[in-house]
């Protein structure tokens, strides 16, 4: 389906390495942010709650956090030059591929149980 | 020298722009454009060529252009380049918008409808009023009213081009461009008015 014109155009747009993240993880985003001049980078930390748009140069992905109380999402296209780099925290454990579930919990109901990595034996 | 050329629809997609911004733009796949024919002063009255376009070797549209023969002499079979295209700079493109059919006055002229309760009955989507009374006693011409919409022929202006790759005829413009993915457009040097 994809047509090698669009792919083409595209190029140059994607990111180089991909970001490695789950839905449910508990992620670091370091974003880069212009003030006059000067660079520096600011760090949004939250869960990830869905990944929309496929894998092409159009994804996105949402994380939502809770600023004094207050529930805030943040979507990011994935491969935006101003995402410096994401740090996966924690990964949870999760059932669905979009955890908007959450938005209606408060407090301890919205923990999410975390997904350790089984030994090897 | 001609200032336009044929193009195709592929489809919009988006790109980062140096600063990291997301830029929204239209891949078109331009040529190959050959010239069929040439309209001359003495023949026809104006001087033109004629161009064809084509895909998987076969003809699928052809259009005229205006030329000025003094500046450049071309002959019929010649494959056209598009030198006016160039990244930063910008182009015209004149399409056919998509076809909407019989439409009404809130998608056709963005009307507001009327409510949707408060004693309303089966006119929700309906136009209102559409004039006075007894003076004039008629619809002035030109009243909006539902009709065929869209499949006319639509020019945006002055699209900043993001992308071009000459070699293979792939061109990318910020912004929309009007008609289907597929459909035919012309790209042409931008016309002072």
């Amino acid at each position: 389906m994809r047509n090698e014109a669009l792919d083409l155009v595209e190029q140059g747009s994607l990111r180089e390495e991909a970001l490695s993240f789950e839905v449910g993880d508990t992620v670091d985003v370091h974003c880069r942010i212009q003030e006059g001049t000067k660079e520096r980078i600011q760090v949004f930390s939250g869960i990830v709650i869905a990944h929309r748009r496929g894998n092409g140069v159009t994804a996105t992905f949402t994380v939502r956090r809770l600023v004094a109380g207050e529930g805030v999402e943040r979507i990011f296209p994935v491969h935006s030059p101003k995402i410096a780099s994401l740090v996966v925290k924690r990964h949870g454990v999760v059932r669905r591929a979009k955890l908007f579930y959450l938005r209606d919990r408060i407090g301890k109901a919205t923990r999410l149980a975390e997904r350790r990595e089984k030994k090897a034996e | 020298m001609h200032t336009a050329i044929l193009a195709t629809k592929v489809g919009m997609t988006q790109v980062y722009d140096d600063d990291g911004n997301v830029q929204p733009v239209t891949v078109l796949e331009v040529g190959p454009c050959k010239v069929e024919l040439l309209r001359t002063q003495e023949r026809e009255g104006y001087s033109a060529l004629q161009m064809s376009l084509e895909r998987q070797g076969k003809t699928v549209a052809r259009r005229e252009s205006r030329i000025e023969p003094e500046v450049r002499q071309y002959e019929v079979g010649e494959q056209l380049d598009a030198p006016f295209i160039e990244v930063g700079g910008k182009v015209d493109i004149i399409g056919t918008s998509k076809g909407r059919g019989f439409s009404g006055v809130m998608k056709r002229h963005n009307f507001a409808g009327q409510r949707a309760s408060h004693g309303v009955k089966k006119c929700h989507r309906h136009a209102g009023s559409t004039g006075m009374s007894a003076d004039p006693a008629r619809v002035i011409k030109g009243t909006k009213m539902a009709g065929q919409y869209g499949g006319t022929k639509s020019t945006v202006r002055n699209l900043r081009v993001v992308r071009y790759d000459a070699d293979r005829g792939v061109l990318a413009v910020k912004g929309a461009v009007p008609g289907p993915n597929g459909g035919l457009v012309t790209v042409r040097s931008p016309v002072e008015l």
